[in-house]
């Protein structure tokens, strides 16, 4: 993209040519307006909700959000970031539903681009290998199809003569996704038990930033733990240090989602001006204030994880 | 006896006959009565089907709802959400949610209630039904059978697919979607009728078709010899209260009735 040739001009430093590390704001900064930006994580799982929150501190907008869609959505939606939404569902799990994206969703505020959620992963994957489409059964005879005018079947140029959906590529200027573990390099582990579609996301875009619990030099670890690489790092482009990144959603094995805090945040939805005073109790101030604000390093890594 | 058992403990077993003789396949029962149903026919009549920890692991026993205390689930594989996206396009799978609404041609909604464009009620998105439905087998629950459930025409954003013709343009392949039974607070109903028209398959105990009638909005058939759902037996009751020791099947139905209603 030429938008971050011009962005990372001259940032390179010879003497540290694979320090990929920057801070969220320099991170953030290297989006623009109307860019088209994916985020890992899956509902209230493990979700890059400091980069989420650096974008709320940011002038961003006008933005095209892709998504398996958790409290990232919903307050990207209340900030009124959110131009066009391409998702298959936004939820908190045990608050099923997302309160900022229901009232985005209903005032018909948002563009939306519904998919079915095997849809959406052949998306990823279509990008990421550079076709323009994939073809799936899922969304045939169903109003994902007849509500979507992107959306075209295509037959199989075989005997069988098969209609399927051609699922257009979901092409990511960039992409947020946090993990458990990164080097300066953008080696990455993902420790919990699932990766979910993180990998693809990565693929499937031009920029992945990547926020990390635990900042490495040099990742040097055993074959077994080399297993939990979810992607290369050639497809990472900027690194942050970003302890609590995940809060207040789940990061498997380090801490649970934050009940307490995400049932506030769901509240807030139902207060007069809620939303702004959120934003002003644990967005505005900064992340540093963030993390102090909701109980600190030792409160976050003491939340239990989920029991399903 | 087991006339002690509640309503939701009935629709559990009701639940758990949809699974048998499906062969080996993935059951997933998602919310806690579906869930006790999947888990229910594992530990009885259906051994060889595949459950997870809902979450990433495949178990060989179902475990037990809520905290656990030290008790580690008996894990014998994984099964990740891009395993499961690929159990599902496999065909191996029968699944059990709650839609939102459903409507006469067992089409599904979990999307949008009211105007696609400016929704009067926006619920979680099509999620994975667009992708189970022409998959693999599907089946249904719903706490509070009504007309807003079961509506009178399609529902307002289908999510999921059914058995409406002109929904399926030729060369579309219907012949993986298939759609097993809804187990509702009042009844068990299939798509077995003519055309698959809806039938009601059995009566819960004290309720009468017409009642049931009057709840859907749609019109309804009945089987020849339409029964009553059988209450669970002791040993089902046993294995239902161990797969969910914190009782949390009794938050599911208002003020969680009884299965039998006592004679006024």
């Amino acid at each position: 993209m030429s938008q971050y040739q011009q962005a990372q001009g001259g940032e390179r430093v010879a003497s540290k040519p694979f320090d990929k590390t920057r801070s969220a704001r320099d991170a953030i900064a290297q989006l623009r307006d109307g860019m088209t930006l994916g985020i890992g994580g899956w509902g209230p799982r493990r979700k890059p909700m400091s980069l989420v929150r650096e974008i709320l501190r940011s002038p961003l907008k006008d933005l095209t959000v892709v998504s398996y869609g958790g409290p990232d959505v919903g307050m990207l939606c209340a900030a009124g970031k959110v131009k066009k939404l391409i998702f298959a569902f936004v939820t908190m799990d045990a608050i099923p539903l997302e309160p900022y994206y229901r009232k985005a969703r209903e005032s018909g505020a948002i563009e939306i681009e519904e998919y079915d959620e095997g849809m959406f992963e052949w998306g990823l994957r279509a990008a990421g290998m550079r076709m323009s489409f994939l073809p799936t059964r899922c969304g045939l005879a169903t109003d994902v199809l007849a509500k979507n005018p992107r959306l075209k079947t295509i037959a199989s140029p075989y005997a069988d003569g098969e209609v399927y959906v051609a699922m257009p590529a979901l092409n990511l200027d960039a992409a947020l996704i946090h993990v458990n573990e990164s080097d300066r390099l953008g080696n990455t582990l993902v420790r919990g038990h699932d990766v979910f579609f993180d990998h693809l996301f990565a693929r499937a875009s031009a920029h992945t930033i990547v926020s990390t619990e635990v900042l490495h030099d040099r990742l040097a670890v055993d074959a077994d733990t080399a297993r939990q690489n979810p992607f290369e790092r050639y497809l990472v482009q900027s690194v942050v240090h970003a302890p609590g990144g995940a809060h207040p959603t789940y990061l498997g094995p380090n801490y649970g989602w934050d009940m307490e805090h995400l049932k506030k945040y769901n509240a807030s939805a139902s207060e007069e001006n809620g939303w702004q005073k959120y934003v002003e109790e644990f967005i505005s101030g900064g992340e540093e204030a963030y993390l102090a604000k909701v109980g600190g390093a030792e409160r976050i890594s003491k939340l239990k994880l989920p029991v399903f | 006896m087991s006339n002690d058992a509640t309503l939701a403990e009935l629709m559990i077993v009701a639940a758990s006959e949809t699974w048998r003789g499906n062969g080996e396949v993935l059951a997933s029962g998602i919310t806690t009565i579906p869930r006790l149903g999947a888990s229910l026919a594992k530990m009885t009549h259906s051994p060889e089907l595949l459950m997870t920890d809902s979450e990433s692991y495949l178990v060989s026993e179902p475990v037990p709802l809520g905290a656990r205390g030290d008790t580690v689930p008996k894990y014998e594989g994984y099964m990740g959400f891009e395993r499961v996206f690929e159990c599902v396009w496999g065909g191996k799978r029968h699944a059990m949610i709650g839609p939102t609404q459903i409507d006469r041609w067992a089409q599904t909604n979990l999307s949008v209630v009211g105007d696609y464009a400016k929704p009067k009620s926006a619920v979680l998105g099509v999620r994975g039904l667009p992708g189970n439905s022409i998959n693999h087998i599907n089946s249904f629950f719903v706490p509070a059978h009504n007309t807003r459930v079961f509506v009178a025409g399609e529902v307002d954003m289908v999510s999921g697919v059914g058995y409406k013709p002109e929904r399926w343009a030729p060369g579309m392949k219907r012949d993986y979607a298939d759609i097993r039974i809804v187990v509702t607070n009042l009844c068990v109903m299939d798509f077995g009728g003519p055309d698959h028209a809806a039938r009601v398959v059995t009566l819960h105990p004290g309720v009468s078709f017409e009642q049931v009638q009057a709840a859907t909005g749609f019109p309804l058939l009945k089987i020849d010899r339409l029964g009553e759902t059988p209450l669970p037996t002791a040993e089902q009751l046993a294995i239902i209260r161990k797969l969910d020791p914190h009782n949390l099947r009794g938050a599911v139905l208002k003020d969680n009735p009884p299965a039998v209603k006592p004679a006024a």
